[in-house]
């Protein structure tokens, strides 16, 4: 499947209710590319994310990932989602388990991995987010950076191809960004497939390789981010990003 | 003005409260007067009888009473896992199912339930419940316990964020997985105080069992005091086996409030 995009998306719609959230998303992504959607709130740009892993169903339309089509209800879903990662707004620890358990549970229930395997893992990715100390503690005990750094080493466990971040730093303290970013620079610098939702615009300044401005429920403009966040073509891109730099 | 209309708000709660200590002591004395202490140390304190009573209240009476009671709990609970899922299911007939029986055994009294496993079920389905009054004491009360503790655990489930389920599922779980590693050991958590008070009212539930016929050997405790009271003429046997029932349930109750504490200051 080497040949094959590890996403691509054709025609997607997606409603809620009588709520056209989606209407009709086209989306190629190559291996190694990391996309950062821009768009106000509403737009759709977390839902398309969604879509992606089959949080939301698509009304129509199809998510290819890897050659396999997962809006096809013969695949296996469940191990399709394996080699897709997810980070999300709200971090979702499992505030039941240690961080080091937060790390091997789906290592070994999912992949079936050994306590040793799993445990091994888990460690080298903690100390790809630099938070080898904290293997003991309770997610509570964690500042809202460290949480979602462990969220990230918690999906890397599972060795996915791709990761899709939903506004990862949106909910964290602003002191606490730049500790989160550092870490998904790092995975774009080792050639991860990134897809992020995000409002911040440096970092897709930055990092991306292609950004894409969405509002109601369409990608208005893409192209690299020197283009669309330095000179946009589009009337709304405008005046999203005029609005954005005025906070 | 303002303070003026305080203060003598303040003032007249106090004198209020003084008025109900006096009368309260008033009665006190007067009952202390009237009360015909031997009359109610003979009724209720007799030590004969107490003595009497031991050891079988305890090794018979307290004993059946927690076996019945863990056994119904055990099946109950397993029971309204099932059933609380049932009823979160996308498949519509699971969910009718659910719904029907948790409202069929919360409508109905316990003893009706009983009743029905101990002597319904023989004369209407030609079906016996094996185990004597533990079998059928089991899947009565147990039928009662699930209905109450099958919406309790729904409530549990659906008080655990849903990003759980979504981070869940995201690292490639199934739901089944999902339900079980990560959503059911947060909604326990959450709900051990309510399911505790369950188990307290079971405890109670359990004198509903004499109408099923006991066997010397199979007695719990209300069963064993209301034998010992027809014998004896006497109510200290059931000044007994309340307070057998009290050391039975009073560190429970004690118990829930700690945890109580405990998940409060854990939010």
């Amino acid at each position: 499947m080497s040949d094959a995009p590890p996403i691509l998306i054709e025609g997607l719609h997606k409603y809620f209710g009588e709520l056209e959230v989606l209407k009709g998303v086209d989306l190629s992504v190559a291996s190694g590319e990391v996309i950062c959607v821009i768009g106000p709130s509403g737009s759709g740009k977390s839902t398309l994310l969604r879509c992606v892993n089959l949080l939301e169903q698509p009304t129509s339309g199809k998510v290819i990932i890897e050659g396999f089509d997962i809006t096809d209800p013969e695949t296996d879903v469940d191990a399709v989602r394996t080699k897709i990662g997810m980070v999300f707004q709200q971090f979702n620890l499992f505030p039941h388990l240690t961080v080091m358990k937060n790390l091997t549970i789906a290592q070994r229930k999912v992949l079936g991995r050994n306590e040793d395997e799993a445990v091994a893992t888990a460690t080298a990715m903690l100390e790809r987010v630099g938070l080898s100390d904290k293997h003991d503690e309770h997610p509570i005990r964690l500042s809202g950076g460290q949480q979602q750094r462990v969220a990230i080493a918690r999906s890397l466990c599972m060795n996915p191809d791709m990761m899709l971040f939903d506004e990862p730093t949106s909910a964290l303290d602003p002191e606490l960004i730049g500790e989160v970013l550092d870490v998904m620079r790092g995975l774009a610098l080792d050639g991860m497939t990134m897809m992020v939702v995000t409002h911040e615009m440096g970092f897709a300044n930055q990092v991306a390789d292609r950004v894409l401005f969405m509002d109601e429920g369409i990608i208005m403009e893409e192209g690299p981010p020197s283009q669309v966040l330095g000179e946009p073509r589009n009337e709304r891109t405008r005046r999203f990003l005029a609005a954005v730099a005025q906070t | 003005m303002v303070v003026v209309a305080k203060s003598s708000r303040v003032r007249k709660a106090k004198i209020r409260r003084w008025i109900i200590y006096a009368i309260t002591v008033v009665v006190l004395v007067i009952l202390a007067f009237t009360i015909d202490w031997a009359t109610l140390q003979q009724a209720f304190f007799q030590p004969d009888i107490i003595r009497a009573m031991l050891p079988e209240v305890i090794t018979i009476g307290a004993k059946n009473t927690i076996i019945y009671t863990t056994m119904a709990f055990a099946f109950g609970l397993i029971l309204a896992l099932f059933l609380a899922l049932m009823k979160r299911s996308t498949i519509a007939p699971y969910r009718w199912f659910a719904t029907g029986f948790i409202e069929l055994f919360r409508g109905l009294p316990a003893l009706i339930t009983i009743i029905l496993v101990a002597f319904g079920l023989p004369i209407a389905l030609g079906i016996r419940v094996p185990g004597g009054t533990l079998g059928k004491g089991t899947l009565g009360l147990g039928l009662v316990a699930a209905a109450y503790m099958a919406e309790t655990i729904r409530a549990g489930v659906e008080a655990v964020p849903r990003g759980q389920m979504e981070a869940a599922r995201s690292l490639g779980m199934t739901r089944g997985k999902a339900m079980t590693y990560i959503i059911l050991p947060q909604a326990f958590r959450i709900i051990i105080p309510p399911l505790t008070n369950e188990l307290v009212l079971l405890i109670k539930d359990t004198s509903l069992l004499f109408v099923i016929g006991t066997t010397p050997l199979s007695k719990e405790l209300t069963k064993f005091a209301r034998d010992f009271m027809t014998e004896t003429q006497n109510a200290t046997p059931l000044t007994v086996a309340a307070i057998m029932y009290l050391i039975i349930t009073l560190p429970l109750t004690y118990l829930v409030r700690r945890l109580e504490k405990r998940t409060n200051k854990g939010r």
